[in-house]
């Protein structure tokens, strides 16, 4: 079987793995970073849009709307390529970071204010009788559940994010997809660099789904 | 039982209102916002004593609930004055009229007030434990040990020490009712409100509540329930209050309510419910 074209393919396929997997950590620095200003970010969203305040109901739906209303791609290449035009100058991977948080932060904001809606009023009304004020019940009773039924979605947009990672390559940063770049223009071997990416994305993705269900599973016991 | 008065209501009215906004096709075809206007309490007045037990009667819509929820302000009033221990809950009074205060001084008034729901309302993603204890360190600000000693003692006097891990999906109606209960309780309030205890409950399950009731009553607490189970009311009252369409319509002790009935409503209750002596006025 030795030297058959499909052994050879595989072998060339898996020798591009080390050197795209180099390229893993700034994946998973980009997904942490992103995911957790998207988390804090989306947390504040979902609040202002449930607030009694016209105003910060007001723009946080424009916010919403506009993060979800235009493509990922083109707010990165704004966050790198446009504000630099406006002396704001912010390196790849923190512009990286700040481009895939803001606009996930829009969706979570989503997934965060109808897992506080579905929370029962009469939670909130046994705190305030055992007074606790408003934004006290809402910390301590509200928000613990609802972050409980919010795990699953929240899973599913950072598995999401891990695969969206790979538009950063426009803005330069070096994570999996620009890396399968420059190999492609040095070795040519263009299916076995990009088939050996896709097979490393699907490495990462798989388990985290796993993950998932499994923190999903277990905290849902009670609610 | 003393003069000293824990809950005064004195001409309590309250609306709710009700708007409909039609769709935008309908308002095209030159339909109007409908704002209905519901009088729920129309000039309420009441005394709840020190160590009473006050029980409201009354069928659905009376605006008995209402009342209740007045009390602690999980509801609010268009005029009139609901004092707890001499002051407004939720209010401030400036130039004659009531103003909402400040979010954090009428949590800390409705530490004088606990309350029990009809659905339970039990902290889901807590045990039982968790639930009784969870006010005591958030609100009370008693650090853990304290709070669990606290919490333990009031789970103790509903009878539910051995179910005090368990998660409010697995407790029975009745237990979840009785942590509720233990739950307010530990607070250490001048008055217990229930409302409609019993009514989310399988029959079978009333019985055990009631008697936690009847129970923390013995002990001189002062209470005002809501319920429609009679014979417990005729129980545990020392004053039965009759509510018909927001208005109070007899307040009496049991005996009086349930065997002279003054009045047509009252009658009527107790007709439905299998309990009816005489008619009003037959004697």
């Amino acid at each position: 079987m030795k030297g058959s074209p499909a052994i050879e393919f595989i072998e060339s396929t898996l020798s591009y793995f080390p050197r795209l997997l180099a390229a893993a950590p700034i994946v998973i620095q980009l997904a942490l970073g992103a995911m957790a200003l998207a988390l804090v970010l989306g947390l504040l969203v979902a609040l202002a849009r449930i607030s009694k305040s016209r105003f910060l109901r007001g723009i946080a739906l424009v916010y919403v709307e506009v993060m979800r209303g235009t493509p990922l791609l083109v707010q990165l290449v704004y966050i790198f390529f446009v504000l630099p035009a406006i002396g704001v100058n912010i390196d790849p991977v923190p512009a990286g970071i700040l481009g895939l948080g803001l606009n996930y932060a829009a969706y979570l904001s989503e997934v965060f204010r109808s897992a506080i809606l579905s929370v029962e009023a009469g939670q909130t009304e046994a705190a305030l009788s055992l007074g606790y004020t408003p934004g006290k019940a809402l910390w301590k009773i509200v928000l613990p559940q609802s972050f409980i039924v919010s795990l699953g979605p929240i899973g599913n947009y950072f598995i999401a994010m891990v695969k969206d990672t790979a538009l950063t390559s426009v803005i330069a940063v070096t994570e999996i997809l620009k890396t399968a770049n420059v190999i492609n223009a040095q070795t040519f071997e263009t299916t076995q660099v990009y088939t050996a990416a896709a097979l490393l994305y699907l490495l990462i993705s798989l388990p985290l789904s796993r993950i998932v269900s499994a923190l999903e599973k277990r905290a849902r016991v009670h609610v | 039982m003393s003069d000293e008065v824990i809950v005064s209501v004195r001409d309590v009215h309250k609306t709710f209102i009700v708007t409909k906004t039609p769709g935008l096709l309908q308002r095209l075809r030159g339909k109007r916002r409908e704002v209905n206007r519901i009088e729920v309490l129309k000039g309420v007045d009441l005394d709840v004593h020190k160590g009473e037990t006050v029980v409201i009667l009354g069928s659905s819509g009376s605006g008995k609930s209402t009342l209740l929820r007045c009390m602690n302000k999980l509801e609010t009033i268009d005029s009139g004055r609901i004092l707890v221990n001499g002051h407004l809950v939720g209010y401030e009074e400036r130039g004659g009229k009531l103003v909402d205060e400040k979010a954090a001084v009428t949590a800390r008034k409705r530490t004088d007030l606990g309350m029990v729901f009809q659905q339970f309302n039990l902290f889901l993603n807590k045990t039982a434990l968790g639930n009784v204890m969870a006010p005591l360190q958030d609100v009370k600000k008693m650090s853990r040990a304290e709070a669990e000693e606290h919490a333990l003692a009031s789970l103790g006097k509903v009878g539910l020490l051995d179910r005090k891990d368990n998660y409010p999906s697995k407790l029975s109606g009745g237990q979840k009712q009785r942590v509720a209960i233990a739950r307010a309780l530990a607070m250490d309030p001048s008055v217990m409100l229930f409302d409609e205890p019993t009514s989310a409950l399988d029959p079978e399950l009333v019985e055990e509540v009631l008697a936690v009731i009847k129970a923390i009553a013995a002990q001189g607490t002062t209470m005002v329930i809501v319920t429609h189970e009679m014979q417990f009311a005729r129980d545990i009252a020392d004053v039965i209050v009759v509510m018909d369409q927001g208005i109070i319509v007899e307040a009496n002790t049991p005996d009086e309510v349930f065997f002279r009935p003054k009045h047509a409503k009252t009658y009527a209750l107790l007709k439905r419910s299998g309990l009816a002596v005489e008619p009003p006025g037959a004697v």
